[in-house]
């Protein structure tokens, strides 16, 4: 068993967040959760259509009193923007919680780094717990904790990219640099990204697509739960030293002599 | 009096509080938060805010999404 973790005032034990977007329903959504093993899943807020008569709710799926509902900023790209949605979010939901996010740029969706910031900093004045979607920028991680939040979460490549973790130097700069919890939040395709990510030393990793775009994203949730209790109990327990020539591991004297 | 709710115009002809909104586009029942010209209407107040010629209305809940 891997120890477990605080965000703000809340104790985790898994690692893992999901998000709750791309699924073909509530249904297959709440199946991906189950399998994952998550206490936490990321929602979006929208405008309500108020003239459909279809009143299904993500909500009646995922209920809030069973699991953590992290509301994000999604879609925002100005701090008054994030700071609306937020408190909105809060209203909505009865929850300290804000997955920040403000996007600088439609095409990559790379965040905007001031508004960010200074969304962070109106957020935590008014009591949030702010986790910040930033990219992967030791330096701009440093002034987010600096404003109070309650843990950073870089990206590990572009939203939706399956890339993986890019740069993993960087990240794990990011994590000499900060006390708080680092979460990887983006770029995770596979098992093996989630893998490395807490194998970096990452409290935990945040992804959607990564599952909601596998073929069977129920299989690819339970993949990522092994991965990340995997790579988990692989940094907790110290990988070995690594070298450039080989080293045997069976006695190298006492060797069968032929005649 | 006029007023727009998530984007559009909206007529009404007696004076509405949130409650009333709500309960005229059969939303009482669901899980939404009220935000007036960008400040946000506790749940508490439903009954006793009103809403004002002009005034510029969202209707939010909760949807699928990661990032």
């Amino acid at each position: 068993m891997t120890a477990s973790y605080k965000l703000g005032d809340l104790e985790l034990r898994s690692r893992l967040i999901i998000g709750s977007g791309k699924y073909k329903s509530f249904e297959e959504n709440r199946k991906a959760l189950d399998a994952s093993g998550a206490e936490m899943i990321t929602v979006a807020v929208r405008r309500l259509d108020v003239a459909s008569r279809d009143r299904g709710s993500l909500l009646d799926w995922i209920p809030p009193d069973r699991f953590h509902i992290l509301p994000n900023t999604a879609g925002c790209t100005t701090a008054e923007e994030a700071v609306t949605t937020a408190r909105l979010a809060r209203e909505l939901l009865d929850t300290k919680l804000v997955k920040l996010e403000v996007i600088g740029d439609s095409r990559t969706l790379f965040p905007d780094t001031t508004a960010t910031l200074e969304a962070a900093r109106r957020l935590v004045a008014e009591g949030f717990t702010v986790l910040p979607y930033i990219t992967d920028d030791p330096v701009a991680c440093m002034r987010l904790e600096e404003l109070g939040c309650a843990a950073v979460m870089p990206l590990g490549a572009p939203i939706g990219s399956g890339l993986g973790i890019r740069n993993p130097a960087n990240i794990g700069i990011i994590l000499e640099s900060v006390s708080c919890p680092v979460i990887v939040d983006a770029g995770v395709g596979t098992a093996s990204d989630a893998a490395i990510a807490l194998e970096l030393g990452c409290t935990a990793v945040l992804m959607n697509s990564g599952i909601a775009g596998a073929k069977d994203p129920v299989k690819m949730a339970h993949a990522m739960k092994l991965a990340v209790e995997a790579g988990r109990a692989a940094y907790e327990a110290g990988r070995m030293p690594r070298r450039l020539h080989a080293q045997a591991s069976s006695p190298e004297t006492g060797l069968v002599e032929l005649p | 009096m006029q007023y727009v709710l998530n984007g559009e115009a909206q007529t009404a002809g007696a004076p509405l509080s949130v409650l009333d909104l709500l309960t005229r586009f059969e939303l009482s029942k669901r899980r939404v938060a009220v935000a007036i010209n960008a400040e946000v209407v506790p749940k508490s107040r439903f009954a006793e805010v009103w809403i004002r010629d002009g005034d510029r209305v969202e209707v939010i809940h909760a949807v699928g999404g990661g990032a």
